[in-house]
């Protein structure tokens, strides 16, 4: 049974096609992602960070919940230590999404792996997941996804940074972006819950709606 | 387009420590051969994680949330359209905010 399953996931390609079909199928998603970054352009300038940081930051840290958070942390002066602990402990879920993803990846080469790796995220991964449970064994998937995401995410920061003064209440102007999130997700579960056969996320929507319900109430 | 070596250094500080969020858990299961247990357990994380990601958001919106929630739910299911699904979503909460306050 053990060695069933290891076979199974031997087999990965990391191919330019493939990063091609990663970026496509997450242009849906990239666009839900572009309004959220929006907002964060918009809150980024009201925390008085200069247009090159917020940009910087949605570039290089590219985790929207935590740079949220950052925000509200952003009070001069600066709590740099707190900052980046809080970023830290918001981003400790990446580790189970990462284990999660290591079966298909382990087989990837060290450079093009540690790459993916930092286009984690929690739409990219859900759609990189649903893929390899559908049996796909596409590798540059989730780097091809993160692209999409990204270009939304950080185009959004400098786009909502500099819309930012026409805009004085970032929540109502964008609608239902607030919504993001469960929206996308939702989705891919529904999806997930639609194409596969053991049904994973059906199983488990126990005991993780539970936590769920659990942190929402902390 | 300024930018302050304070801010610079945090935001390296913040991209450094996210990095290695996402770089742990790989790294951690290399080093163990992976039993058929933790296999198992490994195939259930996936839903999991994702009930538990969307569940906070959810009940944080309120009715109009959990309303939406469900719609794009239905409409993913039948229709495996992710875009369409996420459209249905974004518009039930704009419409269901729009009614409910």
């Amino acid at each position: 049974m053990a060695d069933e399953v290891e076979e199974e996931t031997q087999e990965i390609e990391f191919s330019r096609a493939g990063l091609w079909i990663g970026f496509r199928e997450s242009l849906p998603v990239a666009l839900s992602v572009f309004a959220y970054g929006l907002v964060f352009g918009v809150l980024a300038r009201q925390a008085n960070l200069s247009f090159l940081e917020a940009v910087l930051m949605s570039l290089l840290v590219y985790a929207g919940a935590s740079q949220f958070t950052a925000l509200g942390l952003w009070v001069h002066p600066l709590p740099a230590l707190t900052i980046i602990l809080t970023t830290f402990i918001i981003n400790l879920r990446h580790i189970l999404m990462g284990a999660a993803i290591y079966p298909y990846f382990r087989n990837l080469k060290a450079l093009p792996r540690n790459l993916s790796l930092y286009f984690l995220s929690d739409e990219s991964w859900a759609l990189t997941m649903g893929q390899f449970q559908a049996g796909k064994r596409n590798g540059a998937f989730l780097m091809g996804s993160g692209l999409a995401l990204g270009i939304g995410w950080v185009g959004a920061a400098a786009v909502g940074y500099l819309l930012g003064s026409a805009i004085d209440d970032p929540k109502r102007q964008t609608l239902g972006s607030g919504f993001r999130l469960p929206g996308g997700l939702y989705s891919l579960t529904g999806g997930s819950m639609a194409r596969s056969e053991k049904r994973p996320a059906l199983d488990c929507s126990g005991p993780g709606g539970g936590g769920g319900l659990l942190l929402a109430a902390w | 387009m300024t930018i302050e070596l304070e801010v610079l250094l945090i935001i390296l500080g913040m991209a450094l420590v996210t990095y290695a969020t996402r770089w742990l858990g790989p790294w951690l299961m290399s080093r163990f051969k992976l039993s058929h247990k933790v296999e198992v357990w490994l195939g259930y994380l996936p839903g999991t994680i994702l009930i538990s990601l969307v569940m906070p958001d959810l009940i944080r919106s309120g009715l109009a949330g959990i309303i939406a929630g469900f719609a794009s739910l239905v409409v993913a299911r039948l229709s495996g359209n992710l875009f369409l699904a996420l459209v249905v979503g974004v518009f039930t909460v704009w419409v269901g905010r729009s009614w409910l306050g």
